[in-house]
């Protein structure tokens, strides 16, 4: 791995009788993408604010950059965080909030945010109060990419962002990532759209980190098989099933394993229809079997899966 | 790109694909990895390893400096190791499915030998 940039150990954060984090240990390496996924309420922000300096820990151990972050000039003038709904105050304009955040990123780099500001369409005289939601958005995320930030969150950036101008910050944040790199925290409900850019995932459900590993890696080890019962229980025996639906005399399971191209030819073989689980997928998959809130079906064998 | 195998692999037979078709001719210059992300919207670290795949298994090779190129005879190597690979890909759910549906080897013989006229 590359040298690591944030350290979490044994993490915990209580409000009250809620946890929103649970143990959670984890590193990010220098210079990647990773997916930060979950739910709803799964503890996601509450963790960037942590790594963020916005909220303390209840317990557990925080290193960013090697130091405790915690008003850490050094530290934070590296940190750029975008936040789901960031407000301004409403006597700015959007050059003015582009004009501040060049203040407080050593890093900004101004050609980058015009030309951004560009792409967006976004009007730079136009008072904050006056943008749609979409706007307000771009302009988070315009700031997030132009202060070319070594540790860069992205909170949910997009609320109102239409198809358009989300592809348009996909195909910039990869492009000024390649040419610029830096460690970058993707936090999404959009994971179709997202998982061919992260290089990493991580997925975190009722404050515990449920997944940490290679994108790359979960490609295919997740499968839905379908046909005659028998054939579905022989080839679900070679992993740990995540998900079962019957009708009739046939099957359809989705089972999580050490899957490569044998094991396509043996379920073909065995008579089965084959489909591999998108990311997205994968994660619904995950987040619903430990929930315990999903719609039982008689004869489903739930396992814990962890890493 | 599609979900069920690892990107680097479909990167890696991508180029492949271009090597065997000719789009890409041997000593020919390959896309820098960087330009392979932006096209097909992938990580760029995901694209450096489908490449560096078939740096290791000697079908492009790197000049220093300047990128990556496919080496000469690369085109005959895939080409033999890509008809291996066609009986397990293509043959096997082909009988399969004959199978399934009661045409015997006899008739689906028949059935390759006039396809070309049939159509």
């Amino acid at each position: 791995m590359s040298p690591v940039v944030v350290t979490v150990a044994d993490l915990t954060k209580r409000y009250g009788d809620v946890t929103a984090l649970d143990g959670v240990s984890f590193s990010l390496g220098e210079n990647r993408i990773y997916g930060l996924l979950g739910r709803n309420g799964a503890g996601k922000t509450t963790l960037m604010q942590i790594l963020t300096a916005q909220q303390f820990a209840t317990s557990g151990e925080v290193a960013v950059f090697g130091q405790h972050p915690y008003e850490n000039e050094s530290v934070l003038s590296r940190i750029s965080f975008i936040k789901e709904s960031q407000t301004y105050p409403s006597n700015l304009r959007v050059h003015h909030v582009l004009r501040a955040a060049s203040l407080v990123h050593p890093r900004w780099n101004e050609e980058l945010a015009q030309q951004l500001v560009d792409d967006f369409r976004l009007p730079p005289r136009r008072n904050v109060r006056k943008l749609s939601r979409g706007m307000l958005s771009a302009l988070g995320i315009i700031v997030g990419l132009a202060s070319r930030a070594p540790l860069t969150f992205f909170d949910e950036p997009y609320l109102g962002l239409d198809a358009v101008a989300r592809q348009i910050f996909y195909d910039r944040l990869l492009a000024d990532f390649t040419e610029h790199p830096r460690t970058i925290v993707l936090s999404t409900h959009l994971i179709d759209e997202v998982s061919d850019l992260i290089e990493h995932v991580l997925l975190i459900d009722k404050g515990r980190l449920l997944l940490d590993v290679e994108a790359e890696a979960l490609r295919g080890q997740v499968l839905t098989v379908a046909g005659p019962v028998a054939a579905v229980d022989e080839f679900a025996r070679t992993g740990a099933e995540l998900h079962r639906a019957l009708l009739g005399g046939t099957a359809r399971a989705t089972v999580r394993g050490d899957f490569g191209p044998a094991d396509h030819d043996r379920a073909r073989a065995l008579g089965l229809d084959l489909e591999a689980s998108s990311l997205q997928d994968i994660v619904v998959r995950l987040t619903t079997a430990t929930n315990g809130s999903a719609p039982s079906t008689p004869g489903v064998t739930r396992k814990e899966v962890l890493r | 790109m599609e979900d069920g195998r690892p990107i680097f692999l479909q990167i890696a037979e991508l180029l492949e694909n271009s090597i065997l078709d000719g789009t890409l001719a041997e000593e020919g210059q390959v896309p820098s990895t960087n330009e392979l992300a932006a096209f097909h919207r992938i990580n760029p670290a995901t694209a450096a390893k489908g490449v560096n795949k078939l740096v290791d298994d000697g079908t492009l090779y790197k000049k220093r400096g300047i990128g990556m190129f496919v080496s000469a005879g690369a085109r005959a190597k895939l080409r033999g190791r890509r008809r291996d690979e066609f009986a397990r890909q293509y043959v096997q759910p082909l009988l399969a499915e004959a199978r399934k549906l009661g045409i015997d080897p006899a008739e689906l013989k028949h059935m390759i030998d006039t396809w070309e006229e049939t159509r």
